[in-house]
């Protein structure tokens, strides 16, 4: 438990959709048993960044490293190995539609474990009990709300018990008191788990409160990072903006368009 | 001029670049396919659902195609004298060449665009890709299990269609227009071939469950991940599938029964 190396390591990463560039020279280090929230505005990459981390996608450059294996260098075989450690909970979800909510969390329990039924039942209904779905256990992913769906796949999520956790927008679509359970749930499997949480949002408040590191992202940059107290007390104009919420600044609001006097003006193309 | 040329030479390299991903497609797959024989039950499941599917209709159209046949083919043979041959006829029609092929054409709309549609809205609903972030194989997993399923319903769907063409046959020839029922079975028995017509034909039918089945999983895996493009891998499977099987139909019946005269 001494081991001070960060879990995921991640140097001079550089990715881009054909042509768009969407991180361009991103360092980032996720300490062992923390919570790392990794922040910034909409359309920033933030779920790209999970997927590189989960081997989905391939950087043009740098490595990530996990538990000092590099992500985008792995067999097809050692990366699977990987996966069956690592926990990732979809922005949508995600369920498997055809199989009802046990099945759904029962499923890596099966494709990858030998337990007995009996077994495979009782930690299903663990896990599910954790998310507070274990009465909707026979109902169909059709028939759950958003954010029930969302509380489901976690559930699946960390089936295996994951070193790694990796969270896309797990607030948004929750009320206010499934919201205050997740926050807790997340912190609590964190720390009796002992695992590495990574949890991406832009729900400024919800995740300052339970992460232990920020790292803000933004046009393909780290903008800034520190303890959520460090980045609160920053003089960083953009950091203020960001985290307040204000509609006026550096942080731009718009996906990048000509200047819209303009285009309003311009006749239309025959 | 040249930009007409260029459009089609881009659209040939296209054309040739989907081939060659459909092809290394195939061959993950069938790598995956002995790891089956461990779980039957994912692909008894697809037999299942596949043929569950495609039974009705293929029932209904194997009773009318034997029936339109019993009735065409007797106008034509009352002339030469020939009715009594009849069962015979209508069996080796079916057999050899209608039920292959138009099971496997109302398979490729009924059951192949269904494949095709679930297959791309897993994907376009990130369930291909949570299931590999959970370290599961979609191509074995899903992709593998429906083939085998496709493979081995196709025949058995074939099969059920000349039998209920044929009885439809019977009913017709015995009922409406008079065939002697005896001779309609004795006949046919007499010259219908077990190896050359029957397995021949079968030999047929998994072909074309194999290619329709390719067909659809790959259009599916494949499929731009939105509800237009499902839509599009759909209609792609049934107009690409349905080709190839009639194209395919040409060549092999070319080379079954094309040197006995
Ligand atoms: N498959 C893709 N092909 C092309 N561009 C993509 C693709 N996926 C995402 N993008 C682009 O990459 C950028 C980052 O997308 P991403 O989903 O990672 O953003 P995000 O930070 O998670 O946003 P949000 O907070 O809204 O979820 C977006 O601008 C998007 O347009
Ligand atoms: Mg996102």
């Amino acid at each position: 438990m001494l081991d001070e190396t960060p879990l995921v390591e991640i140097r001079g990463l550089r990715f881009g959709y054909a042509g768009r560039t969407i991180f361009d020279g991103v360092d980032i280090d996720i300490q062992r048993g923390k919570v790392t929230a990794i922040m910034g505005p909409s359309g920033t990459g933030k779920t790209t960044l999970l997927r590189l981390i989960g081997g989905q996608e391939r950087p043009d450059a740098g490595t990530i490293r996990i538990d000092g294996a590099n992500v985008p260098a792995l067999s097809r075989r050692k990366l699977f190995e990987l996966r069956k450690r690592m926990g990732m909970l979809f922005q949508s979800g995600a369920l498997l539609t055809d199989l009802n909510v046990f099945e759904n969390v029962a499923f890596p329990l099966r494709e990858h474990t030998e337990l007995p039924e009996i077994m495979i039942r009782d930690l299903v209904l663990i896990k599910l009990e954790a998310v507070g779905l274990r009465g909707a256990r026979e109902l169909m992913p059709s028939a759950l709300s958003g954010g029930m769906a969302r509380r489901v796949a976690l559930a699946r999520a960390i089936a295996l018990d994951p070193m790694l956790m990796m969270y896309d927008e797990p607030f948004s679509g929750q009320d206010p008191i499934s919201m205050g359970v997740l926050v807790k749930l997340i912190r609590e499997l964190n720390d009796a788990l002992g695992m590495t949480t990574i949890i991406v949002s832009h729900d400024v408040n919800e995740t300052a409160g339970i992460a232990d590191y920020l790292y803000l992202l933004s046009e393909g940059r780290v903008v800034e990072h520190g303890t959520p107290k460090r980045l609160q007390e920053s003089g960083s104009e953009w950091t203020r903006q960001f985290l307040e919420g204000l509609p006026d600044g550096p942080v731009p609001f718009h996906y990048p368009a000509p200047d819209f006097a303009r285009e309003l003006l311009e006749l239309p193309s025959p | 001029m040249i930009d007409t040329l260029q459009q089609l030479g881009a659209w040939a390299l296209q054309r040739l670049e989907r081939l060659g991903r459909s092809h290394l497609f195939i061959l993950r797959v069938v790598v995956g396919l002995p790891e089956l024989l461990a779980r039957p039950g994912l692909v008894v499941q697809q037999i299942f659902a596949i043929g569950v599917l495609s039974l009705p209709i293929i029932l209904v159209a194997g009773l009318f195609v034997g029936m339109v046949l019993a009735l065409q083919l007797y106008n034509t043979m009352v002339n030469f004298g020939a009715e009594q041959s009849l069962g015979p006829v209508v069996a080796l029609s079916l057999v050899r060449e209608l039920g292959p092929v138009v099971t496997a054409l109302l398979f490729a709309g009924r059951a192949g665009s269904a494949l095709a549609a679930e297959i791309g809205l897993m994907k376009a609903t990130e369930q291909l890709s949570s299931m590999e972030m959970m370290a599961v194989d979609p191509l074995r997993r899903i992709i593998a299990p429906r083939l085998a399923g496709g493979i081995l319903a196709m025949p058995l769907l074939a099969a059920m269609f000349s039998a209920i063409g044929i009885s439809g046959g019977f009913v017709v020839a015995t009922g409406l227009l008079g065939v002697d029922s005896n001779a309609y079975w004795s006949q046919m028995q007499a010259n219908v071939d077990l190896f050359d017509d029957v397995i021949n034909g079968v030999i047929k039918s998994v072909v074309f469950g194999m290619v329709v089945t390719w067909i659809a999983v790959f259009e599916g895996f494949d499929a731009i991940p939105t509800s237009e493009g499902v839509a599009r891998a759909t209609t792609r499977t049934v107009v690409n599938s349905s080709l190839a099987v009639l194209g395919l139909d040409f060549i092999l019946t070319a080379l079954m029964f094309g040197d006995n005269g």
